[in-house]
């Protein structure tokens, strides 16, 4: 069983006990635990079930790299699933739930499917549930849902929040271990701007645990010293608790601080991402130990051996009471030199190495523990703990077990990686160690900056190197060289001194023993966290998944949370073993970012809810919210739909407003019309460019619609142009059409006709701009008086501008009705005030606001199309029967040479007609109009589809305008439209202009 | 997330404050020409593992549209320029040369 030891740990306050609960149950920990090591003194060794088979697991590691140990985290709307219990720090209150088991973690049904483990192998769920079809949506894929994943989806709020940081430094250092501290204090020294950040909680990383002194003292005494050296220096922050997360282009860097996720009750945000750009990137992530494949490596009691040791000094938590330590190399001995020492019985140390190690197991063996060189786990035994394990030669099939020896830990050690990562994400290279077996980086093959030069260093044992002399060395000289890329003279001090590593090689163990029978094979576990085996990606490999890439699509190796931190080489040594190839030829996966998953939170930051995005605003939406409008999206604005009054619904609201703006008034805030000034010499030339249509002709004073298309020939705008005077145009576009259109003119502008002479001026916000609209409109704007607006000293299609009532105006006279209508502009700072006096003047002749959907149903009574509904992206003008609006006198404009390719000067192109249901139905928005047979889908033939459809209060019947193939060749021909119900409706082909054709009403 | 900095204000300007506008000095086929230009024009574009010219606009900035010449495999940036020319200029081209022999793009080497 696992318990603490009497001597504590140096990260745990023994004098402070710490209340928590796991599935319900109540236990103690000490200040200073990580939730791993409070689970482990409470001897809980089982902590959650494998994704596929359901199998018991314990905790595998101490650290980020934990593929095993993951649990639901808190209750509600701080609930957060697949948390490492190695990397969250025990907290008073704290409440966890182990994941992947019905109904419990000690009963599970889902562990059924092990029994079935000779059937699930890699690619089972391709080959399997493929036929019958209907099985797969109604059979096969519930259960996988049901019996496969990690933990659940959060279903309430995120609680906490969550914000950005920005930070741009000289020097970035990644990993608070003596080789960041080193070589932050080389850079610091040097002058550069320095950011240190470590994901821990606590600076040295591995080196207090494994010993060693630096400079000649202890290397705790010496990382105190140091901090306390950086803290000196102000061009160097340093923060704990936050990883880096990712490594981008041109030195940009995510840093991921996790504030208060070990403290709930601090007044900060949870997670913090510092979005940082560096001059230089140091990575000084240290290196991870590597598992060894025996069969049962994954029965919980099986850990890694830094990580029983780091259990053992950091938390006084003893993994087992006999603690059997497996090892290729001579570091796994330090673990059980140091378990004897804090007296935990060691019942051997199986070395895979037939010589053994050197130096060491001497050290061993007088401290009485048995050495075993030339040896193998064939087998461990035990279920949801280990009991023992079969001792077998290392070279053989595993079947001749010597011995079987009983203990309740394996501490195991395959040697070690550098962590590569964060030197991979933006494209460093790597290379083989032979003599390790591990990649690193290949310094000469960094990732390059804009200037060419490389911008990420590698620092310690992340550069290869284990020793912590050479480590130091090292991180010394690249803390020093990134301060000297940065435009610094680092110092010419020496590098701190260390203890040089005596050790007799490593000797690679992909699997163990050598050539392991099948049956051993099938329970050795590569990743824990997606159950792949080596069985698996042998199996993968023989059926031709010989790629890296595809062998870990196929299995799934390497694909969980963990990103296949402790799987990933072992996996490729197999594979390379089955292949025949060697290692470097079969290469990595990709190392991609983050290193560890962030929280979704932290990228969203603060944006989210009311300032998820920029709200645009009217000067005249108090009044509109005042007035309980209510509001639609229309890009960044929100404008109301209609303004329902007492009991009525929005469809009784907006057939009011119809009827009451075409028989009395009606008044709509058309401020978010988009208002560009274009001036300039050229103005006129230029804007003859950008519409279809002829605007020098346009006279001052007068107003003219026009269209603008892409240089595909699509239509993508539309709006009233007037000319102010002989060089200055107004140009409206679009409710939120502005800001593209805008861009779109100052491209041509900037790029192409770069000799005009124009400006232009995106004013949208500067004006209130109000319609007035209705027979009796007029009467409203002559009781502001001011301004005469009778039909002849202002005509239609023309603007002036005065003094209306008092208030600043440039009234246009135009129509997007088909009433008698008056659109007034005044400066925003009067838009609130002109609206009031307005509904004022107008309460005799019964003014009513009206929103969108009365603008809109209004305007398809008339024929009118909208940028969006009439429109895709697809259409040109001619297919809206806008030819009029198309100049054939220009030479050029944006768009003609597209509209003149063969397909969209066609006749069979889907064209512009109105639509009448012979039942007087609105027809659904988007409705197809088929025909008999069917395409290359198996579709339904389409001849067209319905554009806008609405009621209309006006004609009492659905009116719709679609695009219909030979449509208005057709008119008054039925055509059959498809229903969202499956059932069919016809409809007539008419004139798209229902009301006044003649356009007499708006000519008044 | 790349910085480049803008020839008209000066700034070191960071991704999110840019629009990428695609392929540079395209020659405008309008009115006139003929299908095969006219789909070159719209169409055909450089996809170079190497130095690529491209058009970008300081967007969330000064609002200005300009060239960059840059490194689609390295991201190394050799130069920004105006857009207000329909060829690269001489002294980015001949960077460019001296740091990639065989340096082929488009109608340039």
């Amino acid at each position: 069983m696992s318990t603490r030891l009497s001597k504590a740990g140096r990260l745990v306050d023994t004098s402070k006990s710490v209340a928590f609960t796991f599935n319900g149950k109540k236990m103690q920990g000490h200040a200073g635990d990580t939730l791993a090591s409070a689970l482990l003194a409470n001897d809980q060794m089982m902590v959650g079930r494998s994704f596929k088979y359901h199998r018991p697991r314990g905790i595998v590691a101490s650290g980020a790299e934990e593929p095993n140990a993951l649990v639901n985290l808190g209750s509600g709307n701080t609930f957060e699933p697949n948390q490492r219990t190695t990397t969250t720090e025990l907290f008073d209150g704290l409440s966890a739930t182990s994941q992947n088991h019905w109904p419990s973690l000690d009963f599970d049904i889902g562990a059924v499917n092990g029994l079935f483990a000779n059937y699930l192998t890699a690619g089972f769920y391709y080959k399997m549930f493929i036929h019958p079809r209907p099985l797969w949506k109604y059979v096969y894929e519930p259960f996988i849902r049901q019996s496969a994943g990690l933990g659940k989806a959060p279903k309430d709020t995120d609680g906490d929040r969550y914000e950005h940081f920005y930070a741009y430094v000289d020097v970035a250092v990644i990993g608070g271990g003596v080789a960041g501290l080193q070589a932050a204090l080389a850079a610091g020294e040097a002058g550069a701007k320095v950011l240190l950040m470590e994901q821990t909680a606590h600076f040295g990383g591995r080196a207090p645990v494994d010993g060693g002194t630096i400079d000649g003292i202890e290397a705790e005494t010496w990382i105190a010293g140091a901090l306390a050296r950086l803290d000196e220096m102000p061009n160097v922050t340093v923060r704990r608790r936050m990883m880096g997360a990712g490594v981008y282009d041109h030195g940009y860097l995510l840093g991921y601080e996790r504030v208060k996720d070990h403290a709930p009750e601090l007044d900060a945000p949870r997670h913090r991402l510092w979005r940082i750009r560096a001059k230089q990137i140091v990575t000084a992530t240290g290196a991870i130990e590597r598992p060894i494949s025996f069969a049962g490596n994954d029965i919980p009691g099986v850990m890694l051996a830094s990580a029983v040791r780091d259990y053992a000094v950091n938390y006084g938590v003893a993994v087992g009471q006999k603690t059997v330590v497996v090892t290729n190399n001579d570091d796994g001995y330090r673990t059980a030199l140091k378990l004897k020492e804090l007296g935990v019985e060691v019942p051997v140390i199986i070395d895979a190495r037939e010589e053994g190690a050197g130096a060491l197991a001497d050290v061993a063996r007088k401290a009485g523990i048995r050495v075993e060189p030339g040896k193998a786990i064939a087998k461990v035994k035990g279920g949801k703990r280990v009991e023992g394990v079969e001792l077998c030669r290392m070279q053989g099939n595993g079947g001749a077990v010597i011995e079987t020896i009983k203990c309740d830990a394996v501490a195991m050690s395959g040697g070690w990686s550098p962590v590569v990562h964060l030197w991979s994400h933006c494209g460093g290279k790597l290379i083989w160690d032979e003599v390790e077996s591990h990649f690193k980086p290949d310094a000469d093959r960094a990732p390059t900056n804009q200037d060419g030069k490389p911008f990420v260093i590698t620092a310690g044992s992340a550069s290869g190197p284990l020793g912590l002399g050479e480590v130091l060395a090292d991180a010394d000289a690249a803390g020093k060289k990134a301060a000297e890329a940065a435009g610094f003279t680092a110092a010419s001090t020496p590098a701190p001194s260390g203890d040089a590593r005596d050790e007799t090689p490593m000797q690679p163990v992909w699997m163990m023993p050598s050539d392991a029978v099948y049956n051993l094979r099938m329970k050795m576990w590569l990743d824990y966290q997606n159950d792949v085996k080596v069985s698996d990606v042998q199996l993968a490999a023989r059926e031709g998944y010989e790629s890296v890439e595809h062998t870990k699509r196929y299995t799934t190796l390497g694909m969980a949370t963990d990103q296949g931190k402790l799987s990933n080489i072992n996996g490729l040594a197999i594979l390379a073993d089955t292949l025949g190839a060697e290692i470097p030829q079969v290469g990595t996966t990709t190392f991609r970012p983050p290193y560890t998953p962030i929280s979704m939170g932290s990228i969203g930051g603060a944006a989210r809810d009311e300032i998820f995005q920029p709200i645009r605003q009217t000067p005249i939406q108090q009044w509109h919210i005042d007035n309980g409008a209510y509001m639609e999206p229309v890009g960044h604005w929100r404008r109301p739909y209609t303004f329902p009054r007492g009991s009525e619904t929005h469809e009784q609201a907006v057939n009011r407003e119809i009827t009451n703006t075409r028989t009395n008034v009606g008044l709509l805030d058309a401020s978010t019309l988009g208002k560009i000034i274009v001036k300039g010499p050229d103005a006129a030339k230029f804007l003859d460019l950008m519409y279809t249509n002829m605007m020098s002709t346009l006279k001052p004073g007068k107003c003219r619609y026009g269209l603008m298309c892409n240089e595909n020939g699509f239509l993508m705008d539309d709006g009233v142009v007037a000319r102010l005077d002989e060089e200055t145009f107004l140009v409206h576009t679009t409710s939120g059409g502005a800001a593209h259109t805008h861009a779109h003119m100052e491209e041509w502008l900037q790029t192409e006709w770069w000799d005009m002479k124009v400006y232009t001026a995106d004013v949208t916000e500067q004006y209130a701009q109000i319609a007035v609209v209705g027979p009796k409109a007029r009467k409203v704007l002559e009781k502001l008086g001011g301004m005469d607006v009778s039909k002849d000293a202002l005509k239609f299609m023309e603007w002036t501008q005065g003094k209306l009532g008092g208030f600043d105006a440039r009234i246009f006279r135009i129509s997007f009705s088909g009433e008698l209508s008056y659109e007034i502009a005044v400066p925003a700072s009067q838009g609130r005030a002109f609206w009031d006096a307005l509904l004022a003047a107008g309460e005799e002749h019964g003014i009513m606001p009206y929103g969108t959907e009365c603008l809109h149903v209004m305007r398809a009574e008339k024929g009118f199309i909208m940028i969006g509904d009439e429109t895709d992206g697809t259409v040109i003008p001619q297919d809206l029967g806008l030819n009029w609006a198309i100049s054939k006198k220009k030479e050029d404009f944006i768009g003609k040479r597209g509209q003149q390719r063969t397909f969209l000067a066609g006749e069979d192109r889907w064209r512009l007609v109105g639509l009448e249901t012979v039942d007087g139905s609105v027809l659904p928005d988007g409705a197809y109009a088929v025909v008999h047979g069917h395409n290359e889908n198996g579709q339904r033939t389409m001849i067209g589809r319905v554009t806008s459809t609405y009621y209309s209060p006006t004609l009492g019947r659905g009116i719709a305008m679609g695009l219909v193939k030979h449509g208005p060749e057709r008119m008054g021909e039925l055509v059959e439209f498809a229903k969202t119900d499956g059932s069919t409706v016809m409809a007539k082909i008419v004139d798209p202009v229902w009301y006044d054709k003649e356009g007499e009403k708006q000519d008044v | 997330m790349l910085t480049l900095q803008c020839p008209y204000c000066g700034v070191m300007a960071e991704e999110t404050e840019l629009s990428a506008g695609g392929e540079a000095h395209l020659k405008r086929f309008g009115p006139g020409s003929t299908d095969a230009d006219f789909e070159t024009y719209m169409f055909m574009r450089e996809n170079p593992k190497g130095v690529h010219f491209e058009r970008w606009r300081h967007a969330n900035g000064c609002g200005k549209w300009f060239h960059a010449a840059r490194c689609t495999v390295t991201l190394e940036v050799f130069g920004t320029y105006t857009a207000q020319t329909s060829v690269p200029p001489a002294d980015l081209l001949d960077k460019i040369r001296a740091a990639r022999p065989g340096f082929k793009w488009r109608e340039f080497e």
